[in-house]
């Protein structure tokens, strides 16, 4: 019981602190699996609008803060505040209705369903809510959002193929489908764990692209990438996690300098 | 006090098959990847073993009795099993009286093979089919099962006994201190006893032989064990003769305890898989310490202080017990995590 | 556009279904199955088929107590008809309410398990059910015995379980000779009328299933069973979703109990048994999982071959097999005699397994593939496949 005090103790010096412009602002987060620290002393603000990117080597601890943030994992210690909302404890659904939404690593789609249907079962949810029984509403009336997912549709280059199975599609192309999917719920907080994974290098530009032009909408974003190009070609700010530690923070040129970085991570990859 | 014991020990032999059943299945489960439905049916087939060898033993032809007449005053004509005619009426009556524990033996070499058939023809192609398809497909072979054995043992149930040194009942009170008021029948305890040595070296089995190793580390990681290069097909083919065969050495010990008919298989099954359930899916401890559990609750439900109390208790604790156990321990008593979970 | 057109599809199944359906006493006379007994069994047992596929296969959650809600149906009905009227519809309307009351109660806790835990623990409430029925209940269900009517009881001291007071019937002065028979509105539930009842009732329930399947609601259970966990990140509070689903196939169930009730005014605690649980999902398996008419027609086949397979003995199949020389046929005949006649739930056990193992999408995907391969590999206008709903086909290894 501590733990859930912890938790509203938190959540009310985040409003003293009264941040103006944070959207998500991560808490002294700890978690640990059986002994091993996975988090600790997280600590994370990202602001209205920006593209964080959270970078790190294997086993930094990017996919734990993640699972956190959606509350697919519970924090032994600290908290998630979104938009004023502790998220902490919160179900996944209720976390996407406040407006976080999220693309998986290994894309995660409704395989039995169309590509169409596959996108429009998020707008669903955006606009009736978490549960609504109206039973004999038909899907197929459904015009606006359908052509609403068409469009997202098209943004992400699947246009061609609206009524095929989506378990029929490659993994590139479920993955921009999985896009689709949060992009539609015009989420305010867009979590984005490596979306250029196993994609091909003119796959990988387009998203990009595709990702910048979202950004010149507004919305704000989270990027776990481990695609340095990537990274430095969409991100605003960059935090670097280590052994479940934020080491640094800043602009990609602040992280890129930064000897610490350079160090546990930059130094092993290309950059 | 004596009440509690004798209810205790009537839990025992019905808690002795459950927990051996659900052994083979929580066996198959946990290192196929395969929910059996037709185990109930490899116990009701043990059943029928015991019950055709004792046909077999008494195959019988037709003799003028030398000494004895019938009320006309004409020699009687007696019916003499084969058996006695070629081994001597001692050695004959003998092994008639012991056709139930000897039917063991034929127990596991059927069972084995119908084992084998089973796992080679049907099982096998299944491994990577949804756990819905698995059901359904071995629901449907239990039916067929099940449907034969009806079509040639009829729909009755067929009583078998005990052998006459076990048949009478025991003074269980007087053994342990509780004076001359807990009679209990022997057979039961024989059958108790039988459970506990099959469960044990069962456990042995797989505690202590190299098989039994890789068949632990199966269940631990499926996929592991296959990349290790071990034929694990064929190890399959043989946990799941395995388990067919504890299935029916425990149907074909029952039988004295319950006549079998065909349908005996589908009762059993349902309970046993509320007993894998609430010990935890993939468990073996988990499964024999379930269904001991619920035969003892079981028995004790059906006491009549209870059952004047709760009535109709005894009809349904065991399925309210597994409800309860399912809500609050999503795993069963000692079900492993990520089993059976997606 | 392409709404229109599967409008149209939509509206050409529903009549083509109506139509087979008011048809089916013609359609059925070649094969000699055109008699009321079957044809009603056909009807109820459809409508608990559609009602089941709701759950299963649009969720894909396996439910193996579905037989709980037939009996609270039938035994709602019957005391209905002992206590108020012999009119069915008051019958039919108590029967689906309180089968839905207890869906709701039985689906709300089963429902926090997913997979096998899912099914056991339905198998379990619906095994207390039957049991209870069986043992404390039996002032309710008469036990072994049976619900029955029963006339109208001229002493106050007999059981309510002998002598009915049917309140409402007596008020309106109804003349009873007798055990009354039931009646909608004076219209007689027997023969060929209460066919023709059932089978406006089962077009009716087929209308709303295929309006659910077809709705915003139908898509978010296609969702359930297609990624479960997925909905969950998307916002979807998937509980209250399978809850309906799961309420909705219960009060369907519960009205195909209280057709039986209303058919043949007897309840009896085996109609709650777990193999009448199977036998609907034998029913829907067979037919095609997540089509709208697969179930139907599985439950066509099915209570259609109970009836034929199990009349069939060992003549029948002896003539059968006339023109082979003689001790062929004497094998063929004890060889097929495993699967006829008393045994005829070999035939039902081979089907089952023929059908998981050779043609997941039921009976319904086979006609899907062989009317693609007559048209060439074009996808097939059989409005029957309901195409995102139905399993793919695997392929055994």
């Amino acid at each position: 019981m501590s733990a859930a005090e912890d938790v509203s103790g938190d959540e009310s010096r985040e409003f003293e602190r009264g941040t103006t412009n944070s959207v998500l602002h991560i808490d002294d987060v700890h978690k640990s699996f059986a002994g091993l620290h996975a988090l600790s002393d997280v600590d994370l603000d990202v602001r209205e609008g920006e593209t964080h990117a959270i970078i790190g080597p294997n086993g930094a601890g990017k996919s734990t803060l993640l699972n956190v943030c959606v509350g697919r994992l519970k924090p032994d210690r600290g908290a998630v505040v979104f938009d004023g909302h502790v998220l902490t404890g919160k179900s996944p659904h209720e976390i996407n209705q406040l407006g976080v939404a999220r693309v998986f690593q290994t894309p995660e789609v409704f395989p039995d369903l169309s590509v169409i249907e596959n996108v429009m079962v998020p707008a669903l949810s955006k606009r009736d809510g978490h549960f609504s029984l109206n039973p004999f509403k038909s899907f197929a009336r459904e015009k606006t959002l359908h052509s609403e997912a068409e469009s997202v549709l098209e943004s992400v280059g699947l246009q061609a193929h609206l009524s095929s199975p989506a378990s029929s599609m490659s993994r590139g192309d479920k993955r921009r489908l999985e896009l689709a999917m949060g992009l539609i719920q015009h989420p305010r907080l867009l979590l984005l764990d490596e979306p250029t994974a196993g994609m091909a290098r003119h796959d990988t530009n387009a998203t990009i692209d595709l990702l910048k032009k979202i950004k010149e909408g507004g919305m704000t974003k989270v990027i776990i990438e481990h695609d340095m190009h990537v990274v430095f070609s969409l991100a605003d700010r960059i935090s670097v996690l280590a052994g479940g530690r934020i080491i640094a923070q800043g602009t990609p040129d602040e992280v890129k300098n930064n000897p610490k970085v350079k160090e546990a991570y930059l130094g092993e990859e290309q950059v | 006090m004596d009440a509690i014991f004798l209810q205790i020990l009537n839990g025992l032999d019905k808690g002795g098959a459950y927990a051996l059943i659900a052994l083979g299945l929580t066996l198959v489960f946990g290192t196929l990847g395969v929910v059996n439905f037709a185990h109930g049916a490899l116990f009701m087939l043990g059943a029928f073993c015991a019950v055709t060898l004792n046909r077999l033993l008494n195959v019988s032809y037709e003799q003028v009795s030398e000494t004895e007449k019938d009320f006309l005053g004409n020699p009687l004509k007696e019916q003499v099993p084969y058996l006695q005619g070629w081994l001597g009426e001692d050695m004959g009556s003998f092994l008639l009286d012991y056709s139930v524990p000897l039917s063991i033996i034929m127990a596991i070499v059927v069972m084995g093979i119908v084992g084998v058939v089973m796992e080679r023809g049907l099982i096998r192609h299944f491994y990577k089919r949804p756990h819905a398809d698995q059901i359904l497909v071995t629901f449907g072979l239990a039916i067929v099962i099940g449907e034969l054995i009806r079509h040639y043992y009829g729909a009755n149930p067929i009583p078998q006994s005990a052998p006459s040194a076990v048949s009478g009942a025991a003074n269980v009170g007087a053994w342990v201190g509780l004076g001359n008021n807990v009679i209990y029948p022997w057979w039961r305890l024989v059958y108790f006893a039988f459970s506990a040595v099959v469960i044990f070296g069962v456990f042995a089995f797989l505690q202590f032989t190299t098989f039994g190793m890789v068949v632990r580390a199966g269940m631990q990681d499926r996929e592991t064990v296959g990349l290790l290069g071990i034929n694990i097909q064929q190890k399959f083919t043989i946990v799941f003769a395995l388990a067919a065969i504890v299935a029916g050495v425990a149907g074909a010990m029952y039988t004295p305890i319950l006549p079998p008919d065909y349908n005996m298989g589908m009762d059993f099954l349902v309970l046993s898989f509320v007993v894998v359930v609430v010990g935890g899916m993939g468990s073996l401890g988990g499964a024999v310490l379930a269904g001991f559990l619920l035969g003892i609750l079981q028995s004790f439900a059906s006491m009549s202080v209870v059952q004047n109390a709760l009535p109709g208790i005894a009809q349904i604790i065991v399925y309210l017990v597994a409800v309860i156990v399912l809500l609050t321990l999503p795993r069963g008593l000692m079900g492993r995590k990520g089993v059976m979970e997606d | 556009m392409a709404a229109a057109l599967s409008k149209s599809k939509d509206w050409i199944l529903f009549v083509g279904f109506s139509a087979v359906i008011l048809l089916l006493p013609w359609i059925l006379a070649p094969i000699g199955a055109g008699y009321p007994d079957l044809l009603q069994k056909i009807a109820i047992f459809g409508i608990f088929a559609i009602g089941f596929n709701i759950l299963f296969g649009l969720t894909g959650y396996l439910s193996f107590g579905h037989a709980a809600f037939i009996g609270v149906g039938s035994y709602m009905s019957l005391w209905s008809f002992k206590l108020l009227t012999m009119n069915v519809l008051p019958a039919m309307i108590f029967s689906v309410a309180l089968a839905g009351l207890f869906a709701f109660a039985i689906g709300y806790v089963s429902l926090r398990r997913s997979g096998i835990y899912f099914s056991i623990l339905t198998l379990a409430f619906a095994q207390m059910s039957y049991n209870l029925a069986y043992s404390v209940l039996t002032p309710l269900t008469n036990g072994e015995t049976g619900l029955q009517t029963r006339a109208i009881r001229t002493n106050p001291e007999t059981s309510l379980l002998d002598g009915d007071i049917r309140i409402i019937d007596q008020a309106l002065g109804v003349q009873e000779l007798g055990v009354p028979t039931t009646n909608f509105f004076g219209l007689s539930m027997s023969g060929m009328s209460g066919f023709y009842f059932c089978a406006i009732l089962l077009i009716i329930c087929f209308f709303i299933a295929q309006r659910l399947t077809n709705s915003n609601f139908g898509m978010m259970l296609k969702a359930i069973k297609s990624n479960q966990n997925r909905l969950n990140y998307t916002g979807i509070h998937t509980r209250p979703y399978l809850i309906a689903a799961f309420v909705i196939s219960g009060m369907y169930a519960g009205l195909a109990g209280s057709l039986m009730a209303v058919t043949d005014p007897i309840a009896g605690a085996e109609r709650m048994q777990w193999t009448a649980s199977g036998e609907v999902v034998l029913m829907t398996i067979l037919g095609g999982v997540g089509t709208l008419i697969g179930p139907v027609v599985g439950a066509s086949l099915i209570k259609y071959a109970e009836q034929k397979v199990s009349s069939w003995n060992e003549g029948i199949l002896s003539s059968f097999f006339d023109f082979l020389p003689e001790t062929l046929q004497h094998f063929m005949v004890s060889v097929s005699s495993l699967f006829v006649g008393e045994s005829w739930h070999t035939t039902l056990g081979v089907l089952f397994m023929v059908v998981v193992i050779f043609l997941p999408g039921g009976l319904m995907e086979g006609f899907r593939r062989i009317i693609e391969r007559v048209t060439g590999g074009k996808k097939s206008a059989k409005p029957g496949a309901v195409e995102s709903g139905a399993r793919a086909p695997q392929p055994a290894e």
